[in-house]
């Protein structure tokens, strides 16, 4: 908490600096406006401006059950401007430069208005930090049809499948390649026996059928499930924490297990059940033995670069919707320094090639999948205060790449864009 | 065990002085013990191990050959050693988290890489001050310099460039693209060549350092060894420039390359992901350090073979030969 005021200035500062772009980019976009590709470049003074912007919502903060954890009101968000200050880093020596534009909607704002006004700015990259339905609305809008969305949040399965769409990529890992990856080191751990305990939010069954998928993929058996019907105590009287004591056993009762797996991707009651179970057995999914795009715990493959970088500017640690949405930006600050280009047909053609590589801390390159535009990563399983291992597994071979053994592969996936 | 060890050496003594003696001493930085691992060439023994500041990875000797610096990026800042003593005699102030450095020729100074701060810092060894500092990409890594001591190239990780600095002007004055998380610079003997590794593209770019443009990009492939385990980072140039050995990172493989053909002629394979490497003064051997196997490889280059695998200690990193 100790950065706040520092970030606080840092923000002002790149909002001043936005601001003064912005005013130097007017005159000169004017002109421009006859070339068809302009609306995307905005020229600077010394070189040409590449537009991102951010579309999302004000929203509650998520509660963490554990007060370890931060209590972030801007996640997503200063993953983006890390990623634009490590753009601009690197377009200093290539005279190119990256401008955020952000909108970020008050709750009920209206999503679709948003991105007319980013459109009308004339970006035509835009990170989404949104819900799969509201994705899709906006994905589905006529200005969204020059535009090239990265899913930097919503991590349904639909959405990489029948509901794929050709100007969407995706940097937020899936739910299916989540419970890949934890699955497969559970499988190497012969922790095959699976309880699964399922939350009550829509995506916590999701979450389920993608466990349900994983346990066929790699071996696992799914030997009791059981719905989550109690209410979470409240974190800060003893009477919460008196009765969470006790529900927990009953929730958890049943036939023996190696590994209770919970569903519960809001943190609702996950965080209270180790320690608790009716079986003296670990937990895992979305709480305890986690499998994430990113976690604090990893300071491996240079991350503790990344990770000390992202406190400076944010006073608090990165979340895996921050990751997201650094790698959304990162990924189109990589096709601008390696084509040269500043012209928005361009990066994306290099952005859909075999070319395209970026270096994201987690020891090799990513790319994005040419079936269904999901960002092909490893993903972390980790524990609530060290790093455990990082999936895919040794031994679990793929013919292209181990990583696509994560997730929909290509003979599998559903998705058929309409180009 | 001991007794049979010191009755070979005994009786292999008087072969080893009726040959020319290979008197080197190895140093090796363990960057997770906080050590710096003292290795008899002769014998090929541990003789001490000197405490130095968290997290030590760049090593070099100074000009005189008498002191070693090292790079303690947890304690930010340049421990120097004096190697008669095996004491860390005084520090150098080196800017936030030290990973890698250069020498310039004269010895006079040290160029430092802040991967933490986009910045390179410069040392001055005789004043023990920090002089200025060059702002470079993202993640600064990689530092090599000219055999003439005028341009400094430094490597940034996430910028992917390998930057041209003048020393005079200390300023950047050329910027070379390469493949993903470049991590080492190393000059040719005769200032033509800057080769540069990437980690994650798993690639050497060659660079013409007149025109700064890439003339050469070498690739690996080694049977059974998938492409991704395939991270390029150490590199050194024999003194007749022939051949360049490449350490490859979790391949556990050293790439050895003809320089003229950049065809890689062989591969030797070493202990788990290996990092750096260091001849032998007279090039017979390379020793190389191997982080998560703990152990430093004896490459033997006149029978092409890996002679022998020494515990070093947790986590080496660098690796530096004094005659």
């Amino acid at each position: 908490m100790r950065f706040w005021p520092l970030s606080r200035r840092r923000t002002d500062l790149s909002k001043a600096k936005g601001r003064r772009r912005l005013i130097a980019a007017l005159p000169v976009a004017g002109l421009l406006l006859v070339a068809p590709v302009a609306a995307a470049l905005a020229q600077d003074a010394g070189g040409q401006s590449i537009l991102i912007g951010y579309l999302g919502r004000q929203e509650d903060p998520r509660t963490p059950a554990s007060f370890l954890e931060p209590v972030a009101t801007d996640e997503g968000l200063q993953g983006a401007r890390l990623a634009l200050a490590d753009n601009n880093s690197t377009g200093m020596f290539l005279n190119q430069s990256f401008r955020l534009v952000e909108q970020v909607l008050p709750p009920d704002g209206d999503i679709a208005a948003g991105l007319k006004a980013l459109a009308d700015e004339g970006v035509r990259f835009v990170v989404a930090d949104l819900p799969g339905d509201a994705l899709l609305a906006v994905a589905d809008r006529p200005e969204a049809r020059s535009m090239l969305l990265f899913n930097a949040r919503a991590p349904d399965d639909a959405l990489r499948n029948e509901q794929c769409r050709a100007n969407i990529l995706h940097t937020a890992a899936s739910r299916r390649m989540l419970a890949d990856a934890l699955a497969q080191y559970l499988a190497w751990k012969k922790w095959t026996g699976w309880s699964l305990l399922i939350g009550r939010d829509p995506g916590d069954a999701l979450y389920a059928d993608a466990v349900r998928r994983a346990a066929k993929r790699f071996g696992g058996r799914i030997v009791a499930e059981k719905s989550w019907t109690f209410d979470t105590g409240n974190r800060r009287t003893d009477t919460g924490v008196t009765t969470i004591q006790s529900d927990i056993p009953l929730a958890t009762q049943g036939p023996d297990y190696d590994v209770l797996v919970v569903a519960d991707e809001a943190g609702n009651f996950g965080d209270y059940l180790d320690g608790r179970t009716w079986h003296p057995r670990p937990v895992a999914g979305t709480q305890g033995l986690i499998a994430t795009a990113w976690s604090r715990v990893n300071e491996q493959w240079g991350g503790t670069q990344l990770q000390s970088r992202f406190e400076k500017l944010a006073g608090r640690w990165m979340l895996p919707r921050d990751y997201a949405a650094w790698l959304a930006v990162r990924s189109v600050g990589e096709a601008a320094t390696r084509t040269s280009a500043t012209g928005f047909d361009d990066l994306v053609a290099y952005l859909h090639s075999p070319d395209f590589e970026l270096a994201g801390f987690k020891g090799e390159a990513l790319s994005f999948r040419k079936w269904d535009g999901q960002m092909r990563q490893p993903i972390l399983i980790a524990g609530p205060r060290m790093l455990v291992s990082v999936s895919p597994q040794e031994g679990f071979l793929h013919p292209v790449t181990p990583l696509d053994t994560l997730g929909d592969d290509a003979p599998e996936s559903k998705c058929r864009f309409n180009r | 065990m001991r007794s049979l060890l010191c009755t070979m050496l005994f009786l292999a003594a008087p072969v080893l002085i009726a040959e020319p003696v290979l008197a080197e001493t190895i140093f090796v930085s363990n960057e997770k013990d906080n050590q710096i691992a003292v290795v008899d060439g002769d014998s090929l023994q541990i003789t001490n191990k000197i405490k130095v500041g968290r997290r030590p990875r760049g090593i070099t000797l100074s000009g005189d050959g008498t002191q070693l610096y090292v790079c303690a990026g947890d304690d930010n800042r340049v421990d120097v050693v004096d190697i008669a003593s095996g004491k860390v005699v005084h520090s150098l102030p080196s800017g936030p988290d030290p990973e890698l450095f250069v020498l310039s020729p004269d010895g006079n100074r040290l160029y430092v890489a802040n991967e933490d701060d986009n910045m390179v810092t410069i040392i001055d060894i005789p004043s023990r001050k920090a002089i200025g500092n060059i702002q470079v990409g993202v993640e600064p890594e990689g530092m090599g310099i000219s055999p003439d001591g005028k341009i400094l190239v430094n490597t940034s990780e996430t910028t992917n460039m390998a930057h041209f600095i003048d020393t005079e002007k200390r300023a950047v004055v050329g910027n070379v693209l390469v493949d993903s998380r470049p991590r080492v610079a190393r000059f040719s003997d005769d200032g033509k060549h800057v080769w540069v590794s990437s980690e994650i593209g798993g690639t050497v770019s060659v660079i013409d350092a007149g025109t700064r443009k890439v003339v050469k990009k070498i690739r690996f492939e080694v049977t059974g060894v998938r492409r991704e385990a395939i991270q390029a980072v150490g590199i050194q140039m024999t003194r007749d420039g022939k051949r360049a050995f490449v350490a490859l990172g979790p391949a556990n493989r050293i790439a050895e390359i003809d320089t003229e053909s950049f065809e890689v002629k062989r591969y030797f394979l070493v202990g788990q992901r290996v990092w750096n490497l260091a001849f032998s003064p007279d090039e017979k051997r390379l020793y190389t350090t191997n982080g998560i196997s703990n152990d430093l490889s004896v490459i033997d280059l006149e029978r092409n073979k890996v002679i022998k695998s020494i515990a070093v200690g947790g986590a080496p990193w660098g690796v530096v030969v004094k005659p």
